[in-house]
């Protein structure tokens, strides 16, 4: 089973690598030690993203589903969780609105992709009907400012937002602060890994296949719908778990979270890293997020400018995405430098007779 | 009895001339190039702006609203000039290229003009059928909307432009053999494009208040008549347009604005299960 953390899916392979990302991980593990609260509350908000954009990458990278809609399964758990853990009046239960919250926006997902999929909608329609959904959700939960806009005793709030819910919490501890952040840094490592599996294993090249040619995948005996049904609500269900870490984070959510220019956001960030690879998603990602961050406490709207900005030259310049191709030079560099140039083609006729 | 009768077509008139006239740049582009525009929300933004610009400047507002979509429309040929033109092999980057371009607009209109613009009243003006009393800029966008569809109609099945156009449409590798400059077919498509959409936010400029945002209210409107619609504006977009202004009419009269919107969008949800092509793949087979 192990043997699927590498693959012909996935960047990086053998003893360098996997060092690296010992390093990377101890040195997350060990950041706590060091930095003081609010900057560990302040990583811990970068983490939470990260599942969002892992789960992009699979389904646009890798199933070639360009979802729009990755603010609407946030938005959807972020509101479940809130109105689940007020509803069942916090403590451990939190754990479980947690749950029943990402299963929320797996549901959703199921039957929005159901329609798209079974419908057979190709890239762009795809495109804009998931991104018409997650307007319509925002437009929706921004008129709920009355009071007559409650689910039990959860008030939606309009555009102010929900709030009053617990944090995650086990028994009487608030799983905050440190805590929190160990909790994302544990998930983000689990989700990271299982995503590898995944798309070195069997289902996983059939997503590949079908990325590449559907029809083809189709001839070849796979029921094509189901794999990208199933790609989808993966996906989405990874922005769901986003969204109720976010609700849980800060105990708030609001339906700018939701809309534009929110829904741009995670379309950048895989774009920028490089969306055919869940690595260079995972490093890109990151970086984008502490930029936008930094940039944001000087000029929200500034910040915004540049992620536009980005997002129109990574497509006019580098299609592939910037963290990917920058780590691809590196290695063919290390590489190249290490053995020379013909022994890259033969380390490339390696790969393809393992795969035989 | 004929009071309510009108009333129902006033609210019909209303819905529908919004989705037509939101959603006919948008068709035309998508039904020329195969692309979507994601900016397209900026073009109509730039149009109410313009429009609300001049008419503080003392200009008549029919004069302003002209000027403005012909403002859109240049600066539309400018965009696919330096962007657009690159992704036509690729729609799916032209969808994120766009998208950028939108964030970038939305974004720097926030920074440089601020939220707030004096905007103009709605032109008065109002008549009795009955014991109700209705605006008439609302009929006249109706009239504006079914306009704009006569001159599409136009300039696509009467005009030298039209049949080159919709050569290139069905086949731009042949066309362009056969002598077409299909670049600038293509650059004046979507000019015409972004013109339209600024017209659209010309004529709602006086109904609405102006923020750099603005843009986002039209956008879900002219994305769902667009995937209903299909690739043809006048036999996918305006009968999609009369389908989701019949639903949505009858959902805003009973149930408010966002069940209408709602309802709009789990209306085009099951129809693509069964339609993916829109309905202009159905009305263009008959047809044939």
């Amino acid at each position: 089973m192990f043997k699927l953390l590498e693959g012909p899916q996935t960047l990086g392979r053998g003893r360098m690598f996997w060092a690296c990302f010992l390093v990377v991980l101890a040195g997350a593990l060990a950041y706590p030690l060091f930095a003081d609260s609010y900057d560990v509350g302040n990583f811990a908000y970068f983490l939470i993203w990260i599942f969002m954009a892992l789960g992009l990458c699979l389904m646009w990278g890798y199933g070639g589903m360009l979802s729009f809609g990755q603010t609407l399964f946030f938005g959807i758990a972020g509101y479940g969780y809130g109105v689940l853990a007020i509803n069942m009046g916090g403590g451990t239960a939190t754990i479980a609105a947690l749950v029943l919250s990402v299963v929320l926006a797996m549901m959703a997902a199921g039957i929005l992709g159901y329609f798209m999929i079974w419908g057979g909608i190709n890239g762009i329609f795809f495109g804009i009907v998931t991104l018409s959904a997650t307007l319509v959700l925002a437009f929706f939960l921004g008129q709920t400012a009355g009071p007559e806009w409650h689910i039990g005793p959860a008030r939606l709030n309009g555009f102010n937002g929900m709030k009053g819910m617990d944090p995650l919490t086990v028994g009487d501890f608030y799983i905050e602060g440190s805590a929190l952040y160990y909790v994302m840094v544990a998930l983000i490592v689990i989700v990271y890994l299982a995503l590898r599996m995944l798309v070195n294993s069997g289902i996983g090249n059939v997503i590949v296949a079908t990325r590449e040619n559907p029809q083809r995948a189709e001839m070849l005996g796979y029921d094509v719908r189901k794999y990208q049904l199933l790609t989808f609500v993966i996906g989405s269900g990874l922005a769901g778990l986003s969204g109720a870490l976010y609700t849980s984070w800060g105990q708030f959510i609001t339906p700018s979270s939701i809309g534009l220019p929110a829904a741009a956001m995670p379309i950048v960030w895989v774009a920028f890293s490089g969306r055919s690879d869940l690595t260079a998603t995972l490093i890109g990602s990151f970086l984008l997020l502490f930029g936008f961050q930094t940039i944001t406490v000087y000029s929200q709207q500034a910040a915004l400018v540049l992620m536009g900005a980005l997002l129109l030259a990574t497509v006019m310049l580098a299609p592939q995405g910037f963290v990917l191709g920058i780590g691809k030079l590196v290695a063919d560099w290390l590489r190249g430098r290490r053995r020379g140039d013909g022994d890259v083609v033969a380390e490339a006729g390696r790969l393809q007779s393992e795969e035989s | 009895m004929s009071a309510e009768v009108f009333s129902v077509f006033y609210q019909f008139a209303d819905v529908f001339a919004f989705l037509i006239l939101s959603a006919a740049g948008l068709a035309i582009v998508f039904g020329m190039m195969g692309v979507i525009n994601m900016a397209h929300g900026e073009f109509i933004m730039c149009g109410a702006y313009v429009t609300v610009g001049l008419v503080n400047l003392g200009v008549p507002l029919p004069i302003a609203q002209i000027l403005a979509a012909v403002t859109a429309g240049l600066i539309g040929v400018l965009v696919e000039f330096l962007v657009v033109r690159r992704f036509y092999k690729r729609p799916l980057d032209s969808l994120l290229a766009t998208w950028g371009l939108s964030l970038i607009v939305t974004q720097s209109m926030l920074l440089i003009v601020g939220s707030a613009v004096r905007g103009i009243g709605t032109p008065e003006g109002s008549f009795a059928v009955g014991g109700y009393t209705f605006s008439t800029y609302r009929l006249v966008l109706f009239g504006c909307a079914v306009a704009v569809l006569a001159g599409l109609y136009v300039i696509f099945m009467k005009t030298r432009f039209g049949v080159i156009a919709r050569a290139t449409m069905q086949n731009a590798a042949m066309a362009k053999a056969l002598g077409a400059r299909t670049g600038r077919i293509y650059a004046i498509s979507f000019g015409i494009g972004t013109g339209l959409a600024g017209l659209c936010g010309a004529l709602y400029a006086p109904t609405m208040t102006l923020i750099p945002t603005m843009g986002a209210t039209f956008v879900v409107e002219s994305f769902v008549t667009v995937v209903i619609g299909g690739a043809n504006v006048l036999l996918g977009t305006a009968p999609a347009a009369v389908f989701l202004a019949m639903i949505r009419m009858a959902l805003n009269a009973s149930y408010g604005q966002i069940i209408g919107q709602i309802g709009m969008l789990v209306a085009v949800i099951l129809i693509i299960r069964v339609l993916p092509e829109g309905l202009s793949s159905v009305l263009v087979r008959r047809g044939r």
